[in-house]
């Protein structure tokens, strides 16, 4: 009952929301948002790590092709729930801040993908899965497309025919799958149960992978990525970098590692491979940057890159860093984001080389902004590392060369950061900016909550590792058995 | 006693917090006191524990308190807890003490500077994660203070943050130091790879059951490389060093704390604390000792020249810690920690003392402007010239007796070793005497304006400077060798804390006191050649880089390291970036994502007009498609 209130709530908000108008909207909205974290909270102290799947739900839908609603939460889908409604609010009330007009509009959009995305990290059933899957791709379309800068046209364009494309890749492979189930049916324990020839898991394999790879993105399908987290208005960036980009790490959690074993041993070198090189490509990209926006585009593809390299590293170790990192990124990002909008609101650009010295106008801003650096770092204490260390732990195991590789990003990590930072923040005052203020208050509430939670999952992180590590190592156990059937 | 041990970081992470949060509502006056009272407390606990280790009455030599359980995955089991032995005890003793001399005396030195409270919060930070980085139980919780100590240090050393130079200097100690954390890193992974944990006991104990000795291990090798990597980086070693000379950007009170007593130390800690490890990796002591003795000739080669008092300083610095490494290794971690120790108390007293200078002389800097200060700052001078003699070697001050430890475990090595070890020395009492009769003797040439300031700094930073003085006059008798009637006390007292003691030494006292006497005259004889040369002579060192000479040049450019690392790293990282961005990303990855959707919209475009709705074409197409499978079926039909 509680996932199903969970993936619906926010729909029906954002009926009110559209019925409200334009004054209330933003009230509502919010109010709606922080209803939906409360009963995510609720989910989180009623759960029981024990029992697996919690709060199940099963109706028959399309009976006649086994199409079930099922939903149901484990750790992992918790975990993403929990990311998803905190993420929410702070996302709704930043936007607040910035110049976007018919905010009603955009509200109702933003909890209709909300939906969505609970939709997709609860789904029990493949074809769900799907729908909701898709289903997500429609707001935010329109989100970059009405909102976005003067090249939205194009750009969005072009986002969304890649993801499409990818989209359509992962149906033909679902539908294999489907046909290949010994019961014609799309519930999850069915399709974990599917016995595929080696030959066939490589081509699930590859429709499947470069779904979920143009999503997250990994190099190479990443180029949509910097132009799109550009063009789009700063709370449309949020929602893909914070949550969206997790739809394709979580699809690989849930549908390619318990169902595609062999060609995990198979093809994970070369997954493993791109991501890593991804790491690197992208961080030395950042260096040289001018648009601040871009920059973080692109951190955030190194920082993905690194995750997803986990995701094959086949350990619980790996995995639960997979997990950790989802979230920290997810909080860090959004966190990095409002001081991209705070920035452009106050002075109206993001060219780095145009800003300078803001410190001397700002000092609490620049707390707020270092402290978010260091998470997206990973110092130690900050939420940062703990998933960045227990990847690189994962990853170590897999193999030791390629770790040393993909360390490189901590160095490359603070170069671009320390060096963005120093450009826009310090050195002498710019007389142009000498009317910005520090931060309001309601600037304030969306970075106080952010920054509680870096150090409380910095410090704490037990306190969603020990809610994980049961479903991550029930995914590892279904990786492990499935293996000998091939050959 | 045990029950108390997690206030003594507390302690300064209040303060910091209190500064931070309640900045506004803070006085400026007292965040300075503030911030000493906790670091007060803090070593006041120390103490106790200190004396408890003294006298032998730590539970079982070593303590283990939990603070948290900290990162729990898989078989990674992470608790955030200290380990209080001989050896942390000792460290954090100077942490505190020093700590709390320097907080002192900054309250005076940052009295009217705007960011006073700012300046407080980010010392009082910096402690607790030194202390963390000395009191942590495993690797991880000294790598959780390695980077807070980073981060402070990046924060302090960009204080002034309108001046983009400084900025600059804050921002490559961070990276440079971040390129000696992945090596910190990955010895770690390996560690946890090989040993399935992090914790020092467990690690250690495996490792000796585990590794045979007698068989050079590839896979000790390579830990003890990787920590040491990121030694190099935090201690400021060839070829990592660069940074620290930088960083002399920060406060002048900030160097004497972090860039020179503590921080930069935390490799030589991190090696004293492994030793088990490093013990079983001969190799690895044999690459450590070159690069500590490179490090130690070429800093000081560099410090020659130098004309900026801090920058000396800075280099001298670098120079000791080569010292220190190249105590370790010749296996001597006791004598490595006994010069930690000893150079932590001279050192800061030093950089205390420029402060005092450079506050009289009203920011000035350059040793060529001062001259003839010992009349206007007795005090200063005083202290000053106590702790040159120290770093030079004078019995029987500290740095005699830490100094001669290290010549003597190079000797009984070989004699060549012996003989570098005291060319550096006396590199190390040149530049110094160079400073020294440059800034405190002869005629004042600085401005009228400054002649008319100069002044003796008030109590609040004489009184640090003269308890400093004290322990660099007394920490030496610590640990007295035999030939001289001691008992290594020092030695026995971390002995206890599973630090090897060296082996007993096979060098007849007669060698060994000929030794002493033939090292003590070489730097009487360098120190009466300075005096002639800067006090009777009145040589001045040039003005411009023109003046120089070839290798004067060279020396007082610090070989042009920085400009080749520009060169081969800083530029071509730049560059790779340009072209990643401009031409892979652009020209050739979105391209082909670009021209595969083009060739979509072409390949529709191009087959659209058969769809036109047109019967006629689609007609002629029929017409067209009989006739073609009418061939086809001739031809077969014909074969």
């Amino acid at each position: 009952m509680i996932t199903t209130l969970l993936i619906f709530f926010p729909l029906v908000a954002a009926l009110i929301v559209f019925i409200a108008g334009q004054r209330m909207a933003p009230t509502v909205g919010i109010i709606a948002t922080l209803v939906e974290f409360a009963i995510a909270i609720y989910a989180y102290l009623h759960f029981n790590t024990a029992e697996g799947w919690n709060f199940r739900e099963v109706q028959p839908w399309i009976s006649s092709l086994g199409i079930q609603y099922a939903v149901g939460m484990d750790g992992i889908s918790l975990a993403l729930v929990l990311l998803t409604t905190f993420l929410l609010p702070l996302i709704l009330l930043s936007s607040l801040l910035g110049p976007l007009k018919d905010k009603k509009l955009f509200y109702v959009l933003a909890l209709i993908m909300q939906s969505a995305l609970i939709g997709v990290f609860t789904s029990k059933d493949l074809f769900l899965f799907y729908i909701f899957w898709e289903l997500a791709l429609i707001p935010i379309y329109f989100i970059c497309l009405l909102w976005g800068d003067e090249n939205r046209k194009f750009v969005t364009f072009k986002f969304f025919i890649y993801t499409l494309f990818g989209s359509l890749l992962m149906l033909a492979a679902i539908i294999y799958l489907y046909l290949s189930a010994e019961v014609r049916s799309f519930a999850i324990e069915n399709i974990y149960l599917v016995n595929l020839s080696a030959c066939e898991q490589s081509c699930i394999f590859a429709g499947l992978f470069l779904a979920f790879a143009i999503k997250m993105p990994i190099f190479p399908f990443h180029t949509w990525q910097p132009s799109t987290y550009t063009s789009a208005p700063v709370p449309g960036t949020m929602l893909l970098s914070g949550i969206m980009l997790k739809m394709g790490i979580y699809g690989v959690i849930r549908w390619i590692l318990p169902i595609l074993p062999t060609a995990l041993m198979e093809w994970g070198w070369l997954a493993v491979l791109l991501s890593v090189i991804g790491i690197i490509y992208a961080s030395i990209i950042a260096i040289k940057q001018s648009n601040y926006k871009t920059l973080i585009a692109y951190v955030s593809i190194a920082h993905v890159g690194l995750i997803a390299a986990g995701l094959f590293s086949n350990s619980t170790e790996g995995l639960q860093g997979v997990v950790a990192q989802m979230l920290a990124h997810g909080v860090n990002v959004v966190g990095i984001l409002f001081v991209v909008e705070i920035l452009l609101n106050r002075t109206g650009t993001l060219e780095i080389a145009k800003l300078g010295g803001l410190r001397n106008q700002m000092p609490q801003f620049a707390v707020f902004f270092v402290v978010i650096m260091m998470a997206s770092v990973a110092l130690p204490s900050t939420n940062g590392f703990v998933g960045e260390f227990l990847l690189f732990v994962g990853l170590f195991n897999y193999n030791p060369y390629i770790t040393a590789v993909a360390g490189l990003t901590i160095i490359l990590g603070a170069v671009y950061m320390l060096s963005s930072y120093q450009k826009i923040m310090l050195g002498e005052a710019k007389p142009e900016f000498n009317s910005v203020k520090d931060l309001s208050l309601l600037e304030k509430s969306i970075l106080i909550p952010i920054v509680i939670v870096i150090f409380v999952f910095g410090l704490f992180p037990n306190l969603i590792l020990g809610l994980t590590e049961p479903a991550v190592n029930e995914i590892l156990h279904a990786v492990n058995n499935s293996i000998p059937v091939a050959n | 006693m045990m029950d108390f041990v997690w206030l003594i970081p507390a302690l300064p992470l209040l303060g910091f917090l209190i500064l931070s949060l309640f900045n506004k509502y803070i006085p400026k006056a007292a965040s300075g006191y503030i911030a000493s009272a906790m670091l007060l407390g803090s070593f006041i606990i120390v103490l106790n524990l200190l004396c408890a280790a003294i006298g032998g009455t730590l539970p079982e030599n070593v303590a283990h308190v939990e603070i948290l359980n900290w990162i729990h995955a898989g078989k990674l089991d992470l608790s955030l807890s200290f380990q209080i032995d001989n050896l942390s005890v000792w460290f954090m003793s100077i942490i505190t003490g020093v700590g709390f001399l320097i907080h002192v005396y900054s309250i005076s030195y940052m009295h009217d500077d705007e960011g006073v409270t700012r300046y407080f919060s980010y010392l009082n930070l910096f402690v607790f994660s030194m202390l963390l980085l000395v009191m942590g139980s495993n690797y991880v919780v000294m790598f959780m203070g390695w980077e807070g100590v980073g981060l402070c240090s990046y924060l302090l050393i960009g204080f002034w943050f309108k001046n983009q130079a400084y900025n600059d200097a804050a921002k490559k100690a961070f990276i440079m130091n971040r390129i000696g954390d992945l090596g910190f890193l990955l010895g770690m992974l390996l560690i946890y790879n090989q040993f399935g944990s992090l914790e020092y006991s467990t690690v250690f104990n495996q490792a000796v059951t585990i590794i045979n000795p007698n068989e050079p291990s590839g896979i000790i090798f390579a830990i003890t490389i990787l920590l040491f990597v990121g030694a190099m980086g935090k201690s400021a070693q060839i070829p990592l060093y660069t940074w620290l000379p930088d960083a002399m950007a920060g406060p002048t009170p900030v160097s004497a704390l972090i860039h020179a007593a503590t921080m930069v130390t935390a490799g030589i800690y991190m090696i004293a604390r492994s030793n088990v490890l490093y013990s079983l990796a001969p190799c690895t002591l044999d690459i450590i000792y070159i690069i500590g003795t490179s490090t130690a000739i070429l800093a000081a080669l560099i410090g020659l020249t130098q004309t900026d008092i801090k920058k000396v300083l800075a280099y001298s610095t670098v120079s000791q810690l080569g010292f220190m490494f190249m105590a370790i290794g010749l296996g001597g971690y006791t004598a490595g920690v006994f010069h930690v120790t000893t150079h932590a108390f001279f050192k800061a007293l030093l950089f205390l003392g420029a402060g005092s200078v450079i506050h009289a002389m009203g920011g000035e800097q350059d040793i060529r402007k001062m001259g003839g200060l010992m009349k206007k700052l007795p005090i200063t001078f005083f202290t000053f010239i106590i702790a040159t003699l120290a770093i030079a070697g004078i019995p029987p001050l500290a740095g005699f007796f830490s100094k001669d430890a290290i010549l003597a475990l190079a000797f009984e090595a070989s004699p060549i070793k012996w003989g570098l070890g005291v060319f550096a020395a006396l590199l190390t009492t040149f530049y110094m005497f160079r400073m020294l009769f440059l800034t405190f003797f002869g005629e004042f040439r600085g401005t009228t304006h400054q002649k008319e300031h100069l002044h003796e700094s008030p109590l609040l930073m004489t009184i640090p400077l003269m308890i400093l003085a004290a322990l660099t006059v007394f920490s030496g008798f610590i640990d007295v060798p035999h030939v001289l009637g001691g008992h290594n006390w020092f030695s026995h007292y971390l002995a206890a804390a599973n630090i090897a003691l060296p082996e007993a030494s096979h060098i007849p006292a007669s060698t060994e006191f000929l030794l002493m006497g033939v090292a003590l005259t070489l730097v009487v004889l360098v120190i009466l050649t300075t005096y002639v040369l800067y006090v009777s002579k009145k040589t001045m060192p040039a003005a411009s880089d023109s003046e120089l000479s070839f290798l004067d040049k060279l020396s007082y450019n610090k070989f042009y390291v920085d400009e080749i690392y520009d060169a081969v790293i800083v530029k071509p990282l730049a560059f790779l970036s340009d072209f990643s961005s401009k031409v892979l990303e652009k020209l050739f990855i979105d391209r082909i994502v670009n021209f595969t959707g083009k060739s979509v919209q072409w390949s529709g475009k191009t087959i659209r007009f058969i769809q036109s709705g047109d019967v006629n074409i689609y007609a002629i197409f029929m017409v067209f498609g009989i006739v073609i499978i009418l061939f086809i079926n001739l031809i077969l039909f014909l074969n």
